[in-house]
């Protein structure tokens, strides 16, 4: 029993976050799900585990990133803001990590697991890639063999990426069912593993899928929320107003947002991708636009119809192309602790360009999500106030899908 | 008794296992559905699998993907299958009819309302694949309370360990799937089916279906000697897929040739 209000202390013994998440699982995955999470208590409790972890983080990640006052982002709010309007805003830099994103803060914790539990394979979904590159580089570096799906759609449109996974020495195998997007790639990846247990470890690359994935992607994230936590202090003095973050399955936001979440004075809003609009059936905002329902090992907020089928989502960012969300958020969402609002295809291109040309960052339209909501917000906050912003992956990636959506050939 | 319990009976008292065979409803269409399943009973099927189409069938492998794509491209609606079910009780009103599908579909109205909606129809168990005992809460409670059997499923990674979670609360029989992976793949060595229906019978005294890559009735025979059911699945889908609309035929004759190997 926890004798202090907090909201850090989810999920609870079964797995669930209020009345999400939980294991919604093939009996065949029960006991290997039951086992991640006994060996991954026990990892948090050995301290050769937690220096091992740092030792990567610091020297193969490249952390701590930084925390950088942007100030020409918050110039350009400034110039069109109300008088006395225009918060400070900071950007949180996850996008200069080692393989271009937050992803790979994830990926060395699970694979560090999969050692442990003596696992000799290593499989993953992806959608933009950043996941896929991220646990293709982390099976490169422990010298195991590793398996991607991706669907098909998405190859194409991430090219770049394949490339990379493969020039890392994994296998990329597109998926061709659905819509071929990376929930079709979560439900092969879910078929290889139920059909590999004994060998297999199952790198899930957000906060979402059966307990223990949910909470162990967030915790391994979090290094994100403490760091900043601590930088702000150090630069400011005092916590934030503000923190935003995209929301895909949800992991980097989770990960800035959850060493916060006990300090009331701290707002935190998600952006989740609003596609052609909420009003269309094209858009990715499975808060704004779905209801509960169990997918993928999980039950949280899905884009689904009346039957209870899944509906295909839609995003320009491939990374946040998923029809769910984390359970976590689901809760986070029910009990009003985080706000969640959504930007479009069409404004997360504005602010993508907007950020290359005032300050010098190239971000992934992921990221760009949150940064349409940065200004709007900034533009409405008091100057003395400040905005934590998660620039959690680097537009590079992304450099052929903004061309081609702004008719420029390359 | 119920259907299921009163069917298992007779199969034990005639000294065979029965045939339970799996079907995806709606596929290739709503309207094809009745009479394929007409052709299971005429067949020899003992016990009716009615899968419900889910877009993400995580479980299966390419023929039962593909078969609940045609299902849903097809326009199959939930309100379809409980119609489809609802018509076979009417006539067959003996033949034990169990829903099998994922649980998105199962839960989005609430338990209460699938479990009446189930009941209502004549349905006499539910599979979800993707409820796990550590979940039953979510479904379990309102099925029992419809006197609905809520069937647990046991695999090849069941250890003595877990065997009693799995047990515990479960009804109607325990499907073994007898491969870890997915349906339509691969099959299993006769003698680890042998070894795993010894185990489960030494946690219970419900009924031992065996399933996963039973194709033909040279390997439904040998399994017949040992388990108490033997289900058969993709191998009837892709005769579905083959002859479509005019399926009935076929199936028939596959599922007596079956039958026979179980006498
Ligand atoms: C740079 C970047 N940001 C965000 C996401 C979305 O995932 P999440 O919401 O788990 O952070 C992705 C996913 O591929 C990504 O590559």
């Amino acid at each position: 029993m926890t004798l202090t209000n907090t909201f850090r202390a989810q999920p609870d013994d079964s797995g669930h976050f209020g009345q999400f998440g939980g294991r919604y699982v093939a009996e065949t995955l029960m006991p290997l799900i039951l086992d991640l999470e006994r060996e991954y208590r026990a990892a948090k409790e050995d301290p050769a585990f937690a220096a091992e972890l740092d030792d990567l983080l610091k020297h193969f990640v490249g952390r701590p990133s930084p925390l950088y006052y942007a100030e020409r982002m918050t110039e350009h709010v400034r110039a069109t803001a109300a008088p006395g309007k225009g918060a400070k805003i900071y950007l949180k830099r996850d996008e200069l990590n080692h393989t271009g994103a937050h992803k790979i803060n994830n990926c060395v914790g699970q694979i560090l697991l999969a050692l442990r539990m003596g696992k000799t394979r290593i499989i993953a979904e992806t959608g933009a890639g950043q996941h896929g590159v991220a646990t293709a580089t982390v099976a490169a570096r422990f010298g195991l063999p590793c398996v991607i799906f991706m669907g098909a759609t998405d190859v194409e449109r991430q090219k770049p990426n394949v490339f990379r996974m493969k020039l890392l020495g994994a296998e990329v195998r597109p998926v061709t069912s659905g819509a071929a997007t990376l929930k079709d790639a979560m439900n092969d990846a879910l078929r290889d593993w139920v059909a590999n247990v004994h060998d297999t470890f199952y790198i899930i690359g957000t906060a979402a899928g059966p307990h223990p994935y949910p909470e162990l992607v967030r915790d391994f994230q979090s290094v994100i929320g403490k760091e900043a936590r601590e930088q702000i202090l150090e630069r400011e003095g005092r916590l934030p107003d503000l923190l935003v973050a995209a929301i895909g399955g949800g992991s980097n936001a989770i990960g800035l947002f959850h060493p916060f979440l006990d300090d009331p004075e701290v707002a935190m809003l998600g952006v989740e991708a609003a596609g052609h609009g909420l009003d269309t059936d094209a858009h990715a905002a499975s808060l704004a636009g779905g209801e509960p329902g169990i997918l993928h090992g999980n039950k949280t907020y899905l884009l689904q119809d009346e039957d209870g089928q899944i509906t295909e989502a839609h995003s320009i960012s491939a990374g946040l192309d998923y029809p769910g969300i984390g359970p976590e958020h689901s809760w986070l969402h029910s009990i009003g602790r985080v706000e969640y609002s959504s930007a479009t295809d069409k404004e997360a291109l504005e602010a993508f360009q907007t950020v290359c040309q005032v300050e010098g960052i190239i971000p992934a339209l992921e990221p760009s999500h949150a940064m349409v909501a940065v200004f709007k917000r900034a533009a409405e906050m008091d100057r003395d106030q400040i905005i934590i912003a998660n620039m959690c992956g680097r537009g590079d990636k992304d450099i052929f899908t903004v061309a081609d959506a702004l008719g420029v050939e390359i | 008794m119920s259907r299921l319990a009163t069917t298992f009976a007779r199969c034990k008292a005639e000294g065979r296992a029965a045939l339970v065979t799996f079907v995806t409803g709606g596929d290739p269409n709503p309207a094809a559905t009745p009479a394929i399943l007409d052709a299971l009973v005429e067949g020899g099927a003992d016990v009716i699998e009615l899968g419900m189409p889910f877009t993400d069938p995580m479980a299966d492998g390419p023929a039962i993907q593909r078969a609940n794509i045609r299902s849903l491209a097809a326009g199959t609606r939930t309100a379809d299958l409980l119609r489809i079910a609802t018509e076979f009780r009417q006539r067959h009103p003996d033949v034990p009819l169990v829903l099998m599908g994922y649980a998105n579909p199962m839960v989005k109205r609430g338990p209460e309302w699938f479990a009446h909606a189930a009941r209502n129809a004549g349905v006499d168990g539910v599979i979800s694949v993707d409820i796990p005992p550590e979940e039953d809460q979510e479904l379990g409670p309102a099925l029992r309370a419809a006197g609905i059997d809520f069937i647990r499923l046991a695999t090849p990674t069941s250890d003595e360990q877990r065997l009693p979670t799995i047990m515990d609360g479960a009804s109607g029989f325990i499907y073994y799937v007898s491969v870890a992976g997915i349906t339509g793949m691969q099959q299993a060595a006769q003698a680890s089916i042998d070894a795993a229906v010894a185990r489960l019978k030494r946690y219970t005294d419900l009924p031992i279906a065996v399933g996963f890559g039973v194709r033909t009735p040279e390997q439904a025979g040998p399994i017949g000697k040992v388990a108490d059911g033997v289900v058969v699945g993709s191998a009837i889908i892709d005769i579905v897929a083959e002859h479509g609309e005019h399926a009935a035929g076929p199936v028939r004759d596959l599922v007596a040739s079956l039958a026979a190997a179980l006498r």
